[in-house]
């Protein structure tokens, strides 16, 4: 396509205005953190006086450094978790022929559109009886089932992109289907795998309904749930300056996976839904 | 859950015809491969929606355990004649409603740029990522800040001297923009996808016949990708419906803002009425399949095309 100067341009603008929108929340919250506590309800866009003393009141007490732990402990279980019993079961749909296939995934499907709001309560009074109520199980579980029609689905279209003669050479050496899944695919699969786990990671990283539902005090509570009960100086003041300096420390990661990542996740997002 | 790929549900191999013995091998290890899955989501969202419809026939009431009863359907009575479930449902059926179509209609500008642009591709489509990947409790909080009155740079921008977040209208802007900036980059990349099968050859021969762009956009770019709109159209309608994380930063469902996953919070964790909290949830649960129902039935066809099943 023969482009002129002024198609350039045209380009160029579009480009930044998406730019500009995507980043100006990201920039906002960034700002407020580094604004100086005095100043931090001035209304200006950018720091009028830059200070970090945002950042090192929230290391000050354990309420954000408890919460980062578990956010990171538990997003972290959570995908390992998701991740292994997604590859099985994606795996046994992508390549195995058994009765139940069709059930299985559109049960998976299910879930996926299910109301998170409609199990919360169930969840908190079973919870509280056998003692998950507070602790880190009692959130992974349900991430787990929340995240593995995500997986499945993303498994299963990365599944069928593999060259899986490789697999029959194998059986053919004499490998049993286990070996086979085990020591040929799960290789080749990697970069699939890997993709599911990031997606996996910013689900339960970005959870907030089950955070402040099933979770009381800092054994479990995950940054999501403890920025929204940040407690300001006094009753009357907002806790903007704290506020802000989590939430840019919990969103780095998010931004550092982008960047490195993009195409993968973008690969990971489209995947199973519109290749036909 | 914020995002999910549907896809096809069938696998396109070929039939292999192999000793029973094998296939019997090869369906145990189907499904004991799948039965890990199976049964975690079977527990996690089975279970609990069987106990939520038992626990919506019940006075369970935890600040009062000995009034507990088995009572049928009268919290169903209770609910759907409340004023304040319909106006709960009317305000997350507006902000479903409006989210999506904007979303819609930007992301698919912001798909046929990232789709046609001639540079900066790859900044756009990384720059968007951020807002899908972003914890959702903190964009709202970025934008609750924006858009309060002592500390934020938005009415100071539209020359409001009243905090916006007190208010109706204004509360519904800041709800629905920060959704429609944090999930349209998940509408515009499933879109984008669509429209990478569009052949190249089609656009050429309209244009050489003299169709318009525009009309080349309706005529071919809109029915060819019509699969990708619906799934993406689904999956935001199901889980904008279900928004909680925003409003609940934004305004608490103050205002007028409340919804309805909103209203069920409130019931089960801060009234602990079990019983009354229960019954939202499953009625949230059935709208939610109502909804679903309506696309795969009105749309069948499509789904099933898109399953690659033509």
């Amino acid at each position: 396509m023969p482009s002129t100067g002024r198609e350039k341009a045209t380009w160029g603008v579009i480009n930044v205005v998406v730019i500009l929108a995507a980043l100006i929340p990201v920039v906002w919250i960034m700002s407020l953190s580094f604004k100086d506590p005095s100043t931090i309800a001035d209304g200006n866009f950018f720091p009028s006086k830059w200070s970090t003393e945002n950042y090192s009141g929230i290391f000050q007490t354990s309420e954000f450094t408890d919460a980062l732990r578990n956010s990171i402990g538990i997003a972290l279980i959570t995908t390992v978790i998701a991740v292994t019993v997604a590859c099985m079961a994606a795996y046994a749909i992508a390549r195995l022929n058994f009765p139940g296939k069709v059930l299985i995934l559109t049960a998976a499907l299910a879930v996926a559109m299910f109301p998170p709001i409609s199990i919360v309560g169930p969840l908190f009074n079973i919870w509280r009886e056998v003692g998950l109520y507070d602790t880190w199980p009692g959130l992974i579980i349900p991430y787990l089932s929340f995240s593995l029609p995500l997986a499945i689905y993303t498994l299963s279209a990365f599944f069928r992109e593999i060259p899986w003669e490789l697999e029959q050479a194998a059986q053919v050496d004499g490998a049993t289907p286990f070996q086979a899944f085990r020591k040929v695919i799960v290789p080749l699969a990697a970069p699939g795998v890997f993709t599911t786990a990031i997606l996996v990671f910013i689900f339960a990283w970005n959870d907030f309904l089950f955070a402040i539902s099933l979770t009381s005090t800092n054994a479990a509570r995950t940054v999501p749930a403890a920025l929204s009960a940040f407690p300001g100086e006094s009753q009357f003041t907002q806790p903007i300056g704290s506020v802000a300096a989590a939430a840019v420390i919990v969103t780095i990661p998010i931004i550092i996976m982008v960047l490195i990542f993009q195409r993968r996740i973008v690969a990971g997002l489209t995947a199973g839904a519109v290749k036909g | 859950m914020s995002t999910t790929t549907a896809g096809r549900v069938t696998t396109t191999q070929p039939k292999r015809k192999k000793i029973s013995d094998r296939a019997k091998a090869e369906r145990r290890l189907g499904w004991l491969l799948c039965a890990p899955a199976v049964i975690v989501m079977l527990l996690v969202a089975g279970y609990p929606i069987i106990n939520a419809f038992v626990l919506s026939l019940q006075r369970a009431d935890l600040r009062f355990p000995d009034a507990n009863k088995f009572i049928g359907f009268d919290n169903y009575g209770t609910v759907l004649s409340s004023s304040l479930w319909w106006q709960d449902v009317f305000h997350t059926l507006i902000i479903t409603g409006i989210s999506v179509a904007i979303e819609l209609v930007l992301g698919m500008m912001l798909a046929l740029v990232m789709h046609r642009a001639i540079f900066g591709r790859g900044a756009v489509r990384t720059s968007i990522l951020i807002p899908y990947g972003i914890v959702t409790v903190v964009a709202a909080f970025s934008w609750r800040y924006a858009w309060s009155l002592d500390s934020g740079w938005i009415p100071g921008l539209l020359g409001i001297n009243t905090d916006p977040l007190t208010q109706t209208g204004w509360s519904y802007v800041a709800v629905i923009i920060t959704e429609v900036w944090k999930t349209t980059p998940f509408m515009a990349l499933l879109l984008l996808a669509g429209l990478a099968l569009v052949p190249d050859e089609l656009h050429e021969a309209a244009k050489v016949d003299g169709a318009s762009a525009w009309q080349r956009f309706w005529r071919i770019t809109v029915p060819l990708i019509k699969p990708a709109i619906l799934v993406a159209l689904l999956f935001r309608t199901l889980d904008a419906f279900r928004i909680f994380d925003s409003v609940f930063i934004l305004t608490a469902g103050q205002n007028n803002t409340e919804t309805v996953s909103i209203l069920g919070y409130n019931q089960l964790l801060n009234r602990l009425n079990l019983g009354l909290g229960s019954t939202v949830s499953v009625l949230i649960f059935v709208m939610v399949v109502i909804i679903a129902f309506i696309f795969v039935k009105g749309f069948g066809t499509s789904l099933a095309q898109q399953r690659g099943e033509t």
